[in-house]
């Protein structure tokens, strides 16, 4: 046990995210804005991927339409930002309630489904939020996006027009949603969430609403998405369908497989990586899709844990705690 | 807008939902054997039309394009199982993954080969006129359309419930310790099914190519419309794969000639109300 009676891995975890975020505080003053740029795309997806996590790591559903909430609140902020003129806290207040809505409406026609039903029905669902993208021209600009969405004004002198003012806004939002959603692994209905992944069977014997658990845990992901992806909006000026194709939906499940399932900010190292590589390839082959096929392919085949697994595993072969501490671990093969 | 718009607008429905069913009767076959949501096969649907559109090219011969076609991308299909999906027995994330990555790669290699324009496979000359029914002019290529998903239907139907191999694939889908204990070979079933799911998927693409036309983006246009058919018609059904198909094919036909603005509401919103009154779709076992 530590000083503040946390366990030595909790303790741990925070120093080293206390020391990411002064690392990455720190960034503006050495590197170019390119980097900055990147690392700010980096913090509207990874907070939806980390919501995602919430989801596919914590409560064991895979949802393959999360980009429709990230998009949601995109398009909603855009709106109201473009054709309507109100200002960035009313309109992320509405955005986030439309991703909450939208989130809490398809919640109630996938929440029965399990395992790949739940994958193909989020799928579909998901593509309704792309159709109205796409079609409804009137409203969204159809193909051709939503362009001009005004950076933020957070208040009187606090414009966040240049790129270093946004990535410590967007650095903030990030650290703190990280917080909050991490926060919510730890509580009591995180720990049931674990509980409903690892056997909804027996969670439903002890007493607890299984459906009640999962449905408010694809809620939250829900708003968390749709704070990416506002926060997305007006960052890039821009969204367009693609933002909420089945492909971007796809891309947040890779971030989340990619970082590890279930270790929340190894969906945040997932968001990087996705980025950065995607960026920088992309100055060297038109080939970006056939090398993210190819990531995905052989993730699967040979880290199939993430890369916070394959890390984590690397740091047990290289410094195995003494079995005493180590808790007995049980074991239940399944019959071959 | 008058009686023959109705009709006008049903018969291209009916010719689309024909071109679903070839690929949702593979989608629904492989996951009511395997549990594997194939995102690949909108890929087996792109990859077939432009290996057809270029079999088509060489030899001038709509039947032969289609079985190249066909033959090609079935051992895409084979292999794509027996390398890797069957590594991952009923698992579905990592399966699922797996599709999606060869849907990557199959839609980015395509663009590199077939270029980014829209093309189309010419209709055969037998087919290529049209049929007048009063003041209505149809295409006859869209009635064989329907023909052939019609005939496919029936001879999966047979395949499936009049045959010893249909028989090991009910018997595979329903418990496949138990058919495997019955000297079934299980794997083998499997492999066959993802082929013919991926034979016919390449066939729609030949025959939707010549007219909707192909163009990179297609598997990913064409798959959600595929994955509603089985949602709606029940995973692992094949008669709610035909009702699933018909039902999409008309609505997104309507949708878009009635509401434009709406119309992937229109194919969505009937879904999701099914999807909510009847979990397990339309023929899904409960």
């Amino acid at each position: 046990m530590t000083p503040g009676g946390w366990p030595l891995g909790r303790w741990r975890s925070r120093t080293a995210a206390a020391a990411v975020l002064a690392a990455l505080a720190g960034l503006p003053l050495v590197a170019p804005t390119y980097y900055l740029h990147l690392l700010t795309l980096t913090f509207c997806y990874g907070i939806m991927a980390m919501s995602l996590d919430l989801l596919v790591g914590y409560t064991g559903l895979s949802s393959l339409g999360h980009a429709a909430y990230f998009g949601v609140a995109g398009y909603t902020a855009g709106v109201l930002a473009t054709r309507y003129a109100i200002g960035f806290w009313p309109a992320l207040t509405l955005a986030l309630a439309a991703a909450v809505i939208v989130a809490a409406l398809f919640g109630l026609l996938a929440i029965r489904a399990t395992g790949p039903y739940f994958l193909i029905i989020t799928l579909a669902l998901g593509q309704i939020i792309w159709g109205l993208a796409y079609r409804w021209v009137s409203m969204t600009g159809g193909d051709n996006g939503l362009r001009g969405i005004p950076r933020p004004l957070l208040g009187p002198g606090l414009h966040l027009a240049e790129i270093r003012p946004f990535y410590y806004f967007a650095l903030i939002v990030t650290a703190l949603a990280a917080g909050a959603m991490s926060l919510l692994t730890l509580s009591p209905f995180g720990l049931t969430l674990r509980g409903v992944r690892e056997s909804e069977s027996r969670m439903r014997a002890l007493g607890y609403n299984v459906w009640l658990h999962k449905y408010l845990a694809f809620v939250i992901a829900g708003a968390f998405s749709g704070l990416g992806g506002a926060l997305y909006a007006y960052y890039n000026g821009f969204v367009s369908p693609a933002d909420v194709s089945l492909v971007a939906s796809a891309n947040a499940l890779l971030m989340v497989v990619l970082g590890g399932s279930g270790t929340l900010w190894g969906s945040m190292v997932g968001a990087a990586l996705l980025v950065f590589l995607q960026n920088l390839i992309s100055g060297i082959t038109q080939r970006w899709l056939t090398i993210l096929g190819a990531i995905l392919v052989l993730s699967v085949l040979y880290a199939p844990q993430g890369i916070v697994g394959a890390a984590r595993a690397l740091a047990a072969r290289a410094a195995p705690r003494p079995e005493s501490r180590r808790a007995p671990v049980p074991t239940a093969e399944p019959h071959p | 807008m008058g009686i023959s718009f109705y009709v006008q607008q049903g018969l291209n429905g009916l010719s689309f939902a024909a071109l679903l069913f070839l690929l949702a009767s593979g989608l629904t076959l492989i996951f009511g054997l395997m549990r594997i949501v194939n995102i690949a096969q909108g890929s087996y649907y792109l990859l077939g039309a432009y290996v057809g559109l270029s079999v088509m090219h060489w030899t001038h011969s709509f039947l032969l394009a289609i079985l190249a076609a066909g033959a090609a991308v079935a051992a895409i299909g084979a292999l794509m199982q027996r390398w890797f999906l069957a590594r991952f027995h009923q698992q579905a994330l990592p399966q699922f993954l797996l599709t999606m990555g060869f849907a990557f790669i199959f839609s980015d290699q395509a663009l590199l080969l077939w270029g980014g324009d829209p093309q189309s496979v010419p209709v055969p000359p037998a087919l290529a006129g049209t049929f007048v029914l009063g003041s209505v002019y149809f295409p006859t290529y869209r009635l064989f359309v329907i023909a052939i998903g019609l005939v496919v239907y029936a001879g999966l139907w047979v395949l499936q419930e009049r045959t010893r191999v249909g028989a090991m694939v009910r018997a595979a889908v329903d418990d496949a310790e138990m058919a495997r204990g019955l000297g079934i070979d299980v794997g083998k079933v499997m492999t066959g099914v993802f082929t013919l799911g991926a034979f016919l998927a390449a066939a729609g693409g030949v025959m939707g190519a010549a007219f909707l036309s192909i163009y990179p983006g297609a598997d990913f246009d064409v798959l959600p419309l595929a994955f509603v058919v089985v949602i709606v018609g029940g995973l692992g059904s094949l008669r709610g794969a035909l009702v699933g198909s018909l039902l999409v094919g008309l609505l997104d036909n309507f949708g878009k000639a009635l509401f434009p603005e709406l119309s992937y509401f229109t194919l969505f919103a009937p879904m999701a109300f099914i999807l909510a009154l009847r979990p397990q779709g339309l023929f899904g076992r409960a």
